[in-house]
């Protein structure tokens, strides 16, 4: 996984609650067998009209959001299933970080294993948030996971808190794999201790 | 300190404990099959990762394969295909253990690992796949765990883990006689609701759990997640060990004593205790069968179907609202006053011998109703070797029913075996969800005698009074 860094980048605004994970990914496209390719079906039925073509009308798909890495959304944003493949689509069609009021929690820990950042801010700010990207679509803010604060061209500065474990781990673009492997000598000791205890444990090859 | 369960085979299997995280719990048995799995294997191709331990992987392909022999071969569905043709090739290129398709061994994961003694009480084993559970039977702590997860193993040997609470289900007593394993299960989880185990595993206990076969004991850790737990399990005795014995992965020679010596020190401590503790007369459980689209939406088949009005929980209320009406049903008629459409005996929760035995005994010289399509889909190969000869498939095959070749099938539709809008099905299952066998299809969870029973009669019956 990337170390997540400080960046400025463009924040789209999607004024949705209970975004579930039905409409974040389609059930028709849960067959695949690859990891990645799944940003071009994020929000299928919203983005795309019958034939194909963009829908001029969804958020997402407006110029201004072009190339967008931060996603302004409504309330419990992810609900739905336990699948993988949400937020599979969401970091493979280019967002890094989700700013809204709540989250479901299986799609809230998925995030964080698969490099994106999901920031929890009061109601109020995240209307705030939302107004000032709608008066000017377009502009970028900074997100600062190390001192964990969000500024904005309009000057608001914006606190949050984050899991200091979760914080590490994807600050150092370590992903779960990667933190469990710094305690791979830990592993290695227990699995001959194990294995000693009880010898008949596996299988010979 | 006295222990129950869950806690030894915790505390045995912790390799880690980092401050202010989850631990790092060993992994002694990794199930696997054909659809969480292709993204893990790619995420490690990616990291230049290698499996840690292949042998610790049991694979085999169930959730897409078609149960009619002759799609086996032409795989009409072209995606399903492709993901039984990654499998194949993921296990081949990590020397991982794989009962593919055509293999003689072949069939649902959670039937397949305990037909070879793959997994030991003590252990702790992941899939994923939520009913991993079953395993439980054996005394083993088995859940079920996402894809990440399903990488996070092959490449550690772990899992981050925050510790469970402990939950007691002691079901006491005689069961009666048409009463099964599938409906303590049902029963427990009308009376816990789905999410009554949250945050819990559940150690099944009792005289009527002791008198259960391990087939049964299976079905009950099968829907122990339904009941919302992480986990179930079962204290291994006399019947699990004699169910192990000389199994190809079992302890073998010099082992075999010192594997039981150790397995009987792992049962829960006289006098340790419980977080929670809910108990359940085994006499006062009916033939139970489900009427909404959640496990939890359950009654004991002669009681009527609940009115909505009358139920005081707001969002329960409007829950059951919206399930009658999907469902189809109305409020204080009884589920012996609708007809089914479709007869399903099957899936991990009761696709085993004894299962088969229950729905050939109330199938036998008797003739499935007009109109009615049945099918019979065994769990594994071994168990259709078994039921055919034991004669059960002629039995079946006589009354009109379908006998498939082994699959998940219709437990969660994905392999071509679906139900059409609205009709009903008599279902051994373990999901009633709205669309779980098909977009619009109305699934009702029951036994497999009551769902050969159904067969028979075109519509549910109560069995206690069925000749
Ligand atoms: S039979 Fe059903 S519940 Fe069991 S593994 Fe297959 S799909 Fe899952």
């Amino acid at each position: 996984m990337q170390p997540y860094e400080k960046h400025n980048s463009v924040a789209a605004v999607m004024n949705r609650s209970n975004v579930d994970t039905d409409q974040i990914i389609a059930k028709q496209f849960l067959k695949k067998v690859e990891r990645t390719g799944f940003g071009i079906h994020l929000f299928h039925d919203w983005r795309y009209l019958e034939d194909g073509s963009d829908n001029p009308e969804f958020e997402l798909n407006r110029p201004e959001f072009k190339g967008a890495k931060i996603l302004i959304a409504g309330d419990n944003f992810g609900c739905g299933s336990s699948r993988e493949h949400a937020p599979w689509s969401i970091a493979d069609y280019g967002f890094n970080t989700i700013i809204s009021t709540s989250y479901a929690d299986i799609f809230f820990s998925n995030c964080f294993k698969n490099g994106i950042l999901p920031i929890k801010v009061d109601a109020k700010t995240l209307q705030a948030l939302m107004d000032e990207v709608e008066a000017e679509p377009g502009i970028s803010i900074t997100i600062d996971l190390e001192n964990q604060v969000i500024n904005t061209p309009a000057g608001n500065e914006i606190t949050f808190d984050v899991d200091p474990f979760r914080k590490e781990t994807l600050s150092k673009g370590l992903d779960d794999i990667g933190w469990t492997l710094k305690f791979e000598d830990k592993i290695d000791e227990f699995e001959v201790k194990h294995k000693q205890q009880l010898p008949w444990l596996w299988p010979s090859a | 300190m006295k222990k129950t369960m869950y806690e030894k085979i915790w505390d045995a299997h912790v390799v880690h404990e980092p401050k202010g995280s989850a631990s790092i719990l060993f992994v002694d048995r990794h199930l696997m099959h054909e659809v969480t799995s292709p993204q893990a294997f790619e995420g490690l191709r990616i990291a230049n990762r290698p499996v840690r331990n292949p042998h610790s992987i049991l694979a085999t392909m169930d959730h897409c394969v078609p149960t009619k022999a002759a799609d086996r071969v032409s795989l009409p569905d072209p995606i399903g295909k492709k993901q039984i043709e990654v499998m194949a090739q993921n296990c081949a290129d990590n020397s991982i253990n794989l009962y593919d398709m055509n293999n003689a061994n072949n069939g649902v994961i959670h039937i397949v690992v305990p037909e070879h003694g793959f997994v030991h009480p003590g252990m702790v084993v992941c899939c994923g796949d939520s009913h991993t559970a079953t395993h439980g039977a054996f005394g083993a702590l088995a859940f079920g765990i996402g894809t990440s997860e399903v990488e996070h193993i092959m490449a550690t040997q772990t899992i981050q883990q925050q510790k469970s609470k402990t939950m007691l289900v002691k079901v006491d007593g005689e069961l009666s006689e048409f009463a099964t394993a599938k409906d303590i299960v049902l029963a427990i989880i009308g009376k816990i609701g789905t999410a009554g185990g949250t945050g819990y595993v559940i150690e099944f206990a009792g005289s009527a759990i002791e008198a259960l076969s391990m087939e049964g004991r299976m079905t009950v850790c099968n829907m122990a997640i339904e009941g919302g737990a992480r986990a179930g399990l079962i204290a291994p005795d006399q019947k699990t060990y004699d169910f192990l014995k000389g199994k190809e992965f079992a302890p073998q020679g010099e082992y075999w004593e010192q594997a039981v010596a150790y397995w009987e020190s792992l049962t829960t401590d006289e006098g340790a205790e419980y977080d929670a503790v809910v108990e359940l007369a085994a006499a006062d459980i009916a033939p139970q069968i489900t009427w909404g689209t959640s496990p939890e939406q359950v009654l004991p088949v002669d009681q009527a179907i609940p009115d909505p009005a009358q139920i005081e929980d707001s969002i329960k209320s409007l829950a059951a609202k919206s399930a009658l009406n999907y469902m189809g049903l109305e409020a204080g008629k009884k589920m012996t006053d609708f007809p089914v459409d479709v007869v399903f005996v099957g899936s991990c929760t009761n696709g085993r011998i004894e299962d088969f035995r229950a729905a050939a005994e109330m199938t036998k010289g008797k003739k499935v109703a007009q109109g009615v399509q049945a099918i019979a889909v065994p769990g594994s190969y071994p168990v259709k070797e078994q039921a055919e000869k034991e004669g059960l498939d002629k039995i079946f095959i006589d009354a009109g029913w379908e006998w498939r070749e082994p699959g998940c099938s219709m437990c969660l539709a994905m392999n071509g075996d679906y139900l059409q809008p609205e009709q009903r099905c008599a279902s051994t299952s373990n999901r009633n969800f709205e669309g779980r066998q098909g977009k619009g299809g109305r699934t009702h969870l029951v036994s497999p005698a009551m769902a050969a029973a159904a067969a028979v009669e075109g519509k549910f019956v109560d069995l206690r009074n069925w000749k």
